[in-house]
């Protein structure tokens, strides 16, 4: 597969130590991992993402085009990657919305991709301008039917540079669309940070097949759950379809084979949580009030703890970095030794949901939900957690 | 004898399609087509949507990529842009090219980047039992025009061409030497290159319609066809019903992927 020189990407950035937007972090993430195509369309809080790939990617001999509509920038990035390039596309939540469909395709085709959503007020054309979390739930079950999906959530703009990373290879490890969810403030603050060299960090690619043409099997049921991947034209011809199919890549009716790619479609993300799940505590060993939060709102939920220690209640924060795969083993853990788990989201209230069920509801789940287009402030989270522990 | 066998994935046939139908036609005509060209198999990418015409990769023996409905294009544009080498041919309908997916169909042929694009017309939704599609004549019946359709039908090779394509050319399965022909012209060419061939459905169009066997119906193919040439000195009333054939576009216009390349060419950097 065709590589993009990393020389080539560094000396085209200005510097190492810079003052950039989270949406810029991700732009500069993706080249870094290997991105060498982009297809996206206008969409505010995301457009910056796409205009900074505009002129990035044809400088370092990577594509860079703006399609007519969401659904086909993502029917655009799938066809790149079979055809080798690793892909992304940026977007919020009206064109996540549209992308759904071949967000399955994705999935139950096995192409590796990247999808940005940078999250704004919802429903419909919403808030377009200000922040949001409604779409976590969107991004576990957004398609169609059962599939597999991983979700990422940084809280910061270094955060986001490195997440981008993760995402494109977690995508080629595991042969799966991955969300990276951003939200406009993470998208639009800008924050000081020191981009790492080429070589500091790793980057996976997809594993070829170790067998001749005659006896590839595109979607072979193998030991890890990821079949091997070749692109198109390398000398390896096969049938790719969203119907559900068998080992060889062919539509199938049969029972026992469809059953046997679901499982293995599924368990492939669900068999591996384990390499997947990322969470960062803080403060958490000794607490007694748990906070759960990602995203924009973990930033203020970090502030609520220092400021509740201070005043010598044991707060602790335990925030996703991936959410899906959902980290229910740590929220469970944490259950053990809390007496309340408050969960800020700008939302209504959507993780809260896995949060409470995770935690086998042995400690009350305390919502704190904000939907005005507002950042939940760290006062905010602090009057709850000094409210349940009073 | 032309071997077709040497480009098909005969393990998988027979084919799906009903007796009677004319997509086998078109199928035949593209595999001789691309023996002359003498194009490798492994350089070619055909990309299909939702139909029984797209169903035609699945038979083929080259890089295939069956996609959602609709979207063929938007997928091939992504393969051909990541793959600028690769020959790029996109399998569609009536329905699935001008109805959900008109908007790829018309900025592809805007950008006029290098795709081959077989458009198989059978005036209906064949695939999901005979609803009726942006190309059912007014007054044919469809499972849901049951009093006979209203809508005009959709100028397809029209559409192209005000878009922007390079090739444009009409052919029907009657004269499946001419279509070979055309074919191999649109592959060839460098731009968006559309052939738009008619094809009976006897199953879901013909039989709701009376139209007969598919051999009634492709004759009347033959007897409706009119030569561009021949339609340019015809008043709209002697075409009515009348299917005019022929090459109504073939320009040399910037081509996207080649546009795209100059770019990257000027901006070189680095050895990238």
């Amino acid at each position: 597969m065709q590589s993009i020189n990393q020389e080539a990407v560094a000396e085209t950035r200005k510097q190492r130590i810079q003052v950039i937007t989270g949406n810029e972090a991700c732009a500069e993430g993706a080249l870094a991992a290997g991105l060498r195509f982009f297809a996206g369309y206008p969409i505010t809080p995301s457009s910056e993402i796409a205009e900074i790939l505009s002129e990035r990617l044809p400088e370092i001999g990577g594509v860079f085009i703006q399609m007519e509509d969401e659904i086909a920038a993502m029917g655009a990035i799938i066809g790149a990657s079979l055809a080798g390039a690793k892909s992304m596309t940026a977007t919020s939540g009206p064109g996540f919305s549209l992308k759904q469909e071949n967000i399955g395709y994705a999935a139950m085709a096995e192409v590796p991709c990247v999808i940005v959503n940078v999250q704004r007020g919802g429903p419909s054309t919403g808030l377009p301008t200000l922040p949001a979390q409604g779409d976590v739930m969107q991004a576990r079950w957004g398609t169609h039917g059962d599939h597999p999906i991983i979700v990422l959530t940084p809280n910061s703009v270094r955060e986001t540079y490195e997440l981008t990373i993760r995402a494109f290879n977690l995508s080629e490890r595991f042969r799966v669309p991955v969300i990276l969810l951003m939200d406009e403030i993470i998208g639009h603050v800008n924050e000081k940070v020191i981009l790492p060299e080429p070589g500091e960090f790793e980057i996976v690619h997809r594993r070829m097949p170790d067998v001749p043409p005659e006896k590839f099997l595109p979607y072979e049921h193998t030991e890890s759950d990821v079949p091997p991947m070749v692109s198109f034209g390398e000398g390896y011809r096969y049938h790719v379809t969203g119907l559900s199919h068998d080992q060889t890549g062919f539509p199938t009716n049969n029972p026992a084979e469809i059953d046997r790619l679901m499982r293995r479609l599924n368990n492939k993300i669900q068999n591996h949580s384990h390499e997947i799940i990322e969470v960062k505590e803080d403060y958490l060993a000794d607490a007694e009030v748990g906070v759960f939060a990602f995203g924009c709102s973990s930033r203020s939920a970090r502030q609520a703890i220092l400021m509740a220690r201070q005043k010598g209640i044991k707060a602790g924060l335990l925030r996703p970095l991936v959410i899906w795969p959902f980290p229910e083993q740590q929220v469970r853990a944490m259950a053990e030794h809390v007496h309340h788990i408050i969960v800020p989201e700008l939302n209504l209230g959507q993780i809260a949901h896995e949060v409470e069920w995770a935690s086998c509801r042995k400690v009350p789940i305390v919502k704190l939900n904000r939907v005005d287009g507002e950042p939940i402030s760290p006062q905010q989270i602090l009057d709850k957690i000094e409210e349940v522990s009073s | 004898m032309f071997d077709y066998g040497k480009y098909l994935r005969l393990d998988k046939l027979p084919l799906i399609w009903c007796p009677g139908c004319g997509d086998g036609i078109v199928l035949k005509s593209l595999l001789r087509a691309i023996d002359r060209i003498g194009l490798k198999k492994d350089e070619i990418t055909m990309v299909s949507g939702i139909g029984c015409s797209s169903r035609l990769p699945g038979y083929v023996d080259f890089n295939t990529l069956h996609t959602t409905h609709g979207r063929a294009i938007a997928f091939a544009t992504g393969v051909k842009l990541a793959k600028p080498e690769m020959n790029v041919i996109v399998i569609t309908g009536d329905g699935d090219a001008t109805a959900i997916g008109g908007n790829h169909y018309i900025h592809a042929a805007r950008r006029n980047i290098n795709l081959t694009v077989i458009l198989f017309n059978n005036n209906t939704y064949g695939m999901t039992g005979g609803q009726v599609s942006p190309t059912t004549p007014i007054g044919k019946r469809a499972s849901t025009a049951p009093f006979g359709n209203l809508e005009p039908s959709f100028n397809i090779s029209g559409l192209a061409q005000a878009a922007g394509a390079s090739f444009v050319a009409r052919s029907t399965v009657h004269s499946a030497l001419r279509l070979e022909k055309l074919i191999e012209r649109a592959i060839r060419k460098r731009g968006f290159s559309l052939v738009e061939v008619y094809t009976p459905c006897p199953t879901a169009y013909g039989r709701r319609n009376k139209l007969g066997s598919g051999a009634d119906m492709i004759r009347e193919l033959g007897e409706n066809s009119v030569p561009v040439e021949k339609a340019a000195k015809m008043s709209p009333e002697e075409l009515e019903g009348k299917i005019v054939t022929g090459v109504f576009v073939d320009v040399d216009r910037p081509e996207y992927t080649q546009e795209y390349a100059k770019l990257q060419q000027r901006l070189r950097k680095f050895g990238a």
